[in-house]
Formats: C-alpha cells, sequence, structure tokens
C-alpha cells in the first residue's frame, strides 16, 4: 500500500535543508494546522449538504435542489450568508465568556479531528496513547457548551446547556467503555498501531465478532448522543427550547457551532472506523490473495473516508428515523441499560480474549 | 534556544497569565475558565515532556472533569451576579506573608535541586526511557516491588464511599 511516511520524509528533508531543525518543524506545524483547518471546513460542507439530502430522502422530499445541479451550491452560499451576517453583542452578558465558548468547542473538535489516521503514515497526532487523547481532548468541549449556555444570560440557554452537560458526561461513560473493550482485544492504544492490526489480521468487527457488534452498536447510540444529534437531541429541540445553548449567538460565531457539530458527527464515525472498521486497512478475506492484493491497489484515504461515510450514513438513518426521547428516558437509557450491558460486555471481551476465542 | 524550549516559554506564559487570573478575577465562573487554561497549559507541560500518559490524565480527569463540575455546581448554584467576598486588610497581609513563603521555599528547592539542566534537554516519546503505558498498568496491578495495587483499591475503596455517601445524600425520602 501507499506509504504517505515518503512524502512528509521528503518535505521535512527539503526544509531541514533551507533551514535549521526548530524551524523546519515549526514550518511543518503550521502547514499541517492548515491542512486540518482544509479539511475541517470541507468535510463540513459535504457534511452539512449530505444531511440536508438524507433527510429529505428519509421524509420523502427532495431536500434543496435550486442553487446548483443538485443543490450542490447550496452550501456553499449558506456559508457565504452566515460570515457576511453580524456578530450581535448582547447587554448584561459577559462578553468575555460568551465570545469565548465557540472557540472552545471548535478547538477540542479540531484537535479530536486531527487524531484521525488518513492513510498509512499519513497521522497527524499518534501518541501511545492516541485512544485515551481522544477521548480526553473531545471532553473539553462541553466546558464550552456550559459556559455558552451560561454566558447567554438566558433561561432556555441555560437548561438546553445543562441538559447537553449531563447528557454528554454520562454517554461519555459507555463510549470509554466500548474503548476499553476493543482496547482490550487490540492490546495498543496507539492508533496507528491499531490499524496496522487490523490491516494484518482484519477488522476489529469480525476478529472480535459478537462483543465486537455488541460493542459497535452502543458506541452508535452513544456516539449520536455524544454530537447532541436526534433522538437525543433536546439540547437544542426546537420546539420547547428554541435552539438550546446557542439561541443567542448569531453569524460566525453560531457557524462555528453548526461546524463543530457535524464535523463531531464525522469524527464520531471517523473513531468508530478506526476502532471497529479497520481505518485505513482494505478489506482482506482470509485466503482470496488475488482479491487481498487488488483491494490493496485502492489507497488508504479512499478506504478511510468511504468507511467514515458509511458510518455517518447509519448516524444519519438512526437520526431521521427514531423520534427524540425525553431527558429522564435518555439518562435512564444510559445509566439503566447501556452501562450494565457494556460493562458485561467488557467482561465477554476479557474471557474472549483470555481463551483466545477471537480470529 | 531550540523548538522545545519555544513551546516551554509559551506554555509558562500562558500558566502564569492564566494563574493570577484565576486569582484576581471576580467573577466565579470566570475564575474557573482562566482555572480550564492553567490546566491545559500543565497538560502541555507533560506533553513537552514526553509523558503523552500523564498529559492525556490531565485534560482527561482536570480540564475535562473537574472544571466541568466546577462550572456544572455554579450554574446550579448561583445566579448571574455572583460576586466573591470583599477582601480585608487583615486576609490581604496574611495570604501575603504566605504566598512569599511558598514562592520561597519554592525557588530555594528549585536552585537547590538544578531542576533546570535535566528540564530543558526534555526526552521524546522514542526515547529507550520513555514510560510505555503497558509498564504503568503493569506496575499498577503488581503486588511485588514498585507495585501499587494496594493503593490502586484503597483508592477504587474511597471511591465506591464517595459514590454510596453522595446517592445516600441525594436519595429521596
Amino acid at each position: 500500500m501507499f506509504d504517505f511516511k515518503i512524502v512528509t520524509e521528503w518535505l521535512h528533508g527539503a526544509l531541514t535543508g533551507i533551514m535549521p531543525e526548530w524551524a523546519a518543524i515549526l514550518t511543518e506545524s503550521v502547514l499541517v494546522a492548515l491542512a486540518v483547518i482544509t479539511l475541517y471546513a470541507v468535510f463540513a460542507i459535504i457534511l452539512i449538504y449530505m444531511e440536508r439530502k438524507v433527510c429529505a430522502f428519509f421524509q420523502c422530499r427532495l431536500g434543496p435542489n435550486r442553487v446548483g445541479k443538485w443543490g450542490l451550491l447550496q452550501v456553499f452560499c449558506d456559508v457565504f450568508k452566515m460570515l457576511t451576517k453580524e456578530i450581535i453583542n448582547l447587554r448584561n452578558t459577559d462578553m468575555f465568556l460568551h465570545n469565548l465558548a465557540p472557540f472552545l468547542v471548535v478547538t477540542a473538535s479540531m484537535v479530536t479531528f486531527a487524531c484521525l489516521p488518513w492513510n498509512r503514515g499519513a497521522q497527524m497526532i499518534d501518541f501511545n496513547v492516541g485512544l485515551f487523547f481522544i477521548l480526553a481532548a473531545s471532553s473539553v468541549g462541553v466546558v464550552g457548551i456550559l459556559l455558552a449556555g451560561w454566558s447567554s444570560n438566558n433561561k432556555y440557554s441555560l437548561i438546553g446547556a445543562m441538559r447537553s452537560g449531563a447528557q454528554i458526561i454520562s454517554y461519555e461513560l459507555s463510549i470509554g467503555m466500548t474503548m476499553l473493550t476493543m482496547i482490550c482485544l487490540t492490546g495498543t492504544m496507539s492508533i496507528q498501531g491499531i490499524v496496522e492490526q487490523q490491516y494484518a489480521e482484519g477488522w476489529n468487527i469480525f476478529r472480535g465478532h459478537i462483543p465486537a457488534v455488541i460493542a459497535f452498536l452502543i458506541y452508535l447510540i452513544a456516539g449520536n448522543a455524544e454530537c447532541n444529534r436526534g433522538p437525543f437531541d433536546l439540547p437544542e429541540c426546537e420546539s420547547e427550547l428554541t435552539a438550546g445553548y446557542h439561541t443567542e449567538y448569531s453569524g460566525m460565531h453560531f457557524g462555528y457551532y453548526y461546524l463543530a457539530e457535524y464535523l463531531n458527527l464525522f469524527i464520531c464515525a471517523g473513531i468508530a472506523t478506526l476502532v471497529f472498521l479497520g481505518g485505513w486497512a482494505p478489506l482482506h478475506i482470509a485466503g482470496l490473495d488475488g482479491f487481498n492484493n487488488v483491494m490493496d491497489f485502492i489507497p488508504g484515504a479512499v478506504w478511510f473516508i468511504g468507511k467514515t461515510f458509511f458510518v455517518v450514513f447509519l448516524l444519519m438513518w438512526m437520526r431521521w428515523t427514531f423520534p427524540r426521547l425525553r431527558i429522564d428516558q435518555i439518562l435512564a437509557l444510559e445509566w439503566k441499560y447501556l452501562v450494565p450491558i457494556s460493562m458485561l460486555n467488557l467482561v465477554l471481551m476479557a474471557l474472549l480474549v483470555a481463551f483466545g476465542l477471537h480470529f | 534556544m531550540d523548538s522545545h524550549n519555544i513551546m516551554f516559554v509559551i506554555l509558562a506564559v500562558i500558566i502564569l497569565i492564566s494563574s493570577v487570573a484565576t486569582v484576581v478575577s471576580k467573577s466565579i465562573i470566570r475564575a474557573a475558565t482562566y482555572l480550564l487554561f492553567v490546566l491545559l497549559g500543565t497538560a502541555g507541560l507533560y506533553f513537552l515532556l514526553g509523558y503523552t500518559f500523564l498529559g492525556s490524565v490531565q485534560i482527561m480527569v482536570y480540564a475535562g472533569g473537574i472544571i466541568v463540575l466546577y462550572v456544572f455546581s455554579i450554574l446550579l448554584t448561583s445566579g448571574q451576579q455572583e460576586k466573591l467576598n470583599r477582601v480585608y486588610l487583615m486576609k490581604k497581609i496574611a495570604v501575603g506573608m504566605s504566598c512569599i513563603a511558598g514562592l520561597g521555599i519554592f525557588i530555594a528547592m528549585f536552585f537547590k535541586q538544578q531542576f533546570l539542566a535535566t528540564a530543558l534537554s526534555a526526552p521524546s516519546e522514542s526515547d529507550a526511557s520513555f514510560l510505555s503505558i503497558e509498564e504503568i498498568g503493569k506496575h499498577m496491578l503488581s503486588t511485588g516491588e514498585g507495585g501499587f495495587l494496594l493503593p490502586f483499591e484503597a483508592v477504587s475503596i474511597l471511591l465506591l464511599a464517595c459514590i454510596v455517601g453522595g446517592l445516600i445524600i441525594a436519595r429521596k425520602r
């Protein structure tokens, strides 16, 4: 398979040739940051278009179809509209926190986004505690949401923020549990290590069969809740709270929340792909060497993005199929069903690994 | 001057400014926000030292856990105009004295132990001396030399007691 390290090493060699090493590293960091931000914006646009079309088809509508062919330019128009809108300053609010909150949310989501493995050798952050770092970085965003609700000086925003906080903190638990289950199977937390292992031995969802499938389902449910997307979208449910914690935001500050929501969906799907569906590893079937060789010719980035969009589609399917839950139902689902099931699942996976029953 | 030192200076400035702002700030929720930056900066220092596990724990537990808990409890308890109490002169003097004493001890330790020389040649994750997460886990659950099983279980019982206590306080009667 194509190893992206060739490109990065060539770049590093070229840069160290013309400047001292620290300056080269600084330049590379800036380039990587620019790449992250560009990818972030591009994926946001793709996801928003996809969401509107998928939602429309689930509701037997056509969706955006006027601006450009099949409405393809609709999202670009929306982005320009948002960029030109005025940012309204509210009276009697803490302006500093009000302006800071969207940046906290969007930064947390960008740091998590930078952890995703795009191809062999194409990974920005690769610690040996990679998965744990993803969980840690994504848990900072909730501070931004709480601050947004508080600093808006609005009851509805505050209720939305409290709901969102309660929901995200609870569902983080079962995400952590499912991650632990899969780490139990892989034996490593390094992101590149997990993917390399799946490249050599097959995707984790096949290797870990029963507990892996249960973990995958729990992860999809909890992931949807973590992104504040419906059936768990009551932090921002329009009918009772107008728009929850971002009611008082306008212009690009609202845009950051919008961006972070869609990218969190992508990140959630990306982590599912990384942990369960092999990351950039192509589909290999043991015994069919010709088939495996053909699959290896497809670049890893295509595999990763393709699988991620498949999971995104699953999450959207879930969102537009189920009705919204009440707050007590959400918390009961997490604490009374998902947490016990994922704990049992962890024990099951530990037994499976201890007796060598996985593939 | 290499990139490690530059990053160290940037992080140190962030930590210093945010710590002062945490103490000086009049609004309690702003103080919590500045504290978040202090904790993130500390996590940055751990990453700079190549100890990614501790850095991640710092973000997860402090930034993602403790600060959320602080903000949550501030949201639940106080109104918009909650301000900290006025500080009286006697209190100011006492605080100043203890700060100076603490700073003196800290600086004395700092120069006595020659931390500066070792801290600036920071190791990276690829070094041989680097402690991997497997080793941490094994030490955490081993009973032999360098094992932490007893403290680990003691802390577990403490946490369990806290959960049970919290449930009893919150229970409907």
